[in-house]
């Protein structure tokens, strides 16, 4: 791979980790909000 | 995105810049995207102070949020060009460049005056105003290419049309396209987890009573 190849092929990597990582951190937020909709739920039913 | 990527690669020629020229592709659409998303930000601003909109407040963060990150990767995809075109991963001379990062680190701050504040009312005024200050550095940013005196910084763009080839052109705005409609989803997707927040802590407060 030459040095231009390489400065190429970093920017489109930088860019698809940035998205990715940003993806993956909203994933694990609607994780704990569904858990947190869990408990709510069961709260509420154990309220009648 | 696949077919942004396929017309950079197997369609669009290269230039005398060689294949560095491939980063110009996603650095511009990105820069281009953060921009819109910097704007948009301000807009809900404007709408919170002047409509009292009570979801603008949370658009404009989601939206001043995702232009930070689309900012950061303009800095980072730039610096990575820059080091190979000009042997300096930063040139401070270039007003650009330090228009942008001025226009970076602005919004950056946003961040810090948004969560030094307690929720409510004033975090939201005080917010809005900071990001329709913001605003006014877009245009600079934007002009200081053609206002600076000194051109290291390529110009894709002048009063004749784009610098380019009508295939890099078509390839260009099928980027910008691609760009727009990933921030779009992405401004959603997180707002929509925002929204699902909120309504979680209403719900638990009103079970909690």
């Amino acid at each position: 791979m030459s040095t231009e190849e390489k400065y190429v092929a970093a920017v489109y990597l930088v860019v698809f980790v940035v998205l990715l990582a940003y993806v993956f951190i909203i994933a694990l937020k609607l994780q704990r909000l569904e858990r947190e909709l869990t408990e709510l739920v069961e709260l509420a039913s154990r309220r009648g | 995105m696949a077919a942004a990527i396929a017309l950079v690669f197997f369609y669009a020629p290269l230039d005398e810049d060689g294949l560095n020229q491939k980063i110009f592709y996603f650095h511009v659409p990105i820069a281009f995207t953060a921009y819109a998303s910097f704007a948009w930000g301000g807009w809900k601003a404007l709408r919170h102070l002047w409509k009292r909109d009570e979801n603008a407040d949370l658009e404009s963060y989601v939206a001043i949020h995702l232009g930070t990150i689309f900012g950061l990767l303009t800095l980072v995809t730039g610096s990575i060009w820059a080091k190979y075109r000009w042997g300096h991963w930063w040139v401070w001379s270039e007003d650009q460049l330090v228009l942008f990062l001025v226009l970076f680190l602005f919004y950056c701050a946003y961040f810090m005056l948004r969560y030094s504040l307690p929720p409510g009312p004033q975090r939201a005024n005080m917010s809005a105003v900071y990001a329709l200050f913001g605003v006014v550095l877009i245009p600079v940013s934007i002009l200081a290419i053609r206002l600076s005196e000194r051109f290291i910084h390529p110009v894709a763009f002048d009063r004749g049309g784009p610098n380019m080839a009508g295939s890099q052109f078509f390839t260009f705005c099928v980027c910008v396209v691609a760009w727009f409609a990933v921030a779009a989803t992405l401004y959603q997707l997180e707002l929509a987890g925002k929204r699902l927040d909120l309504r979680l802590r209403e719900l638990r407060e009103a079970l909690q009573e």
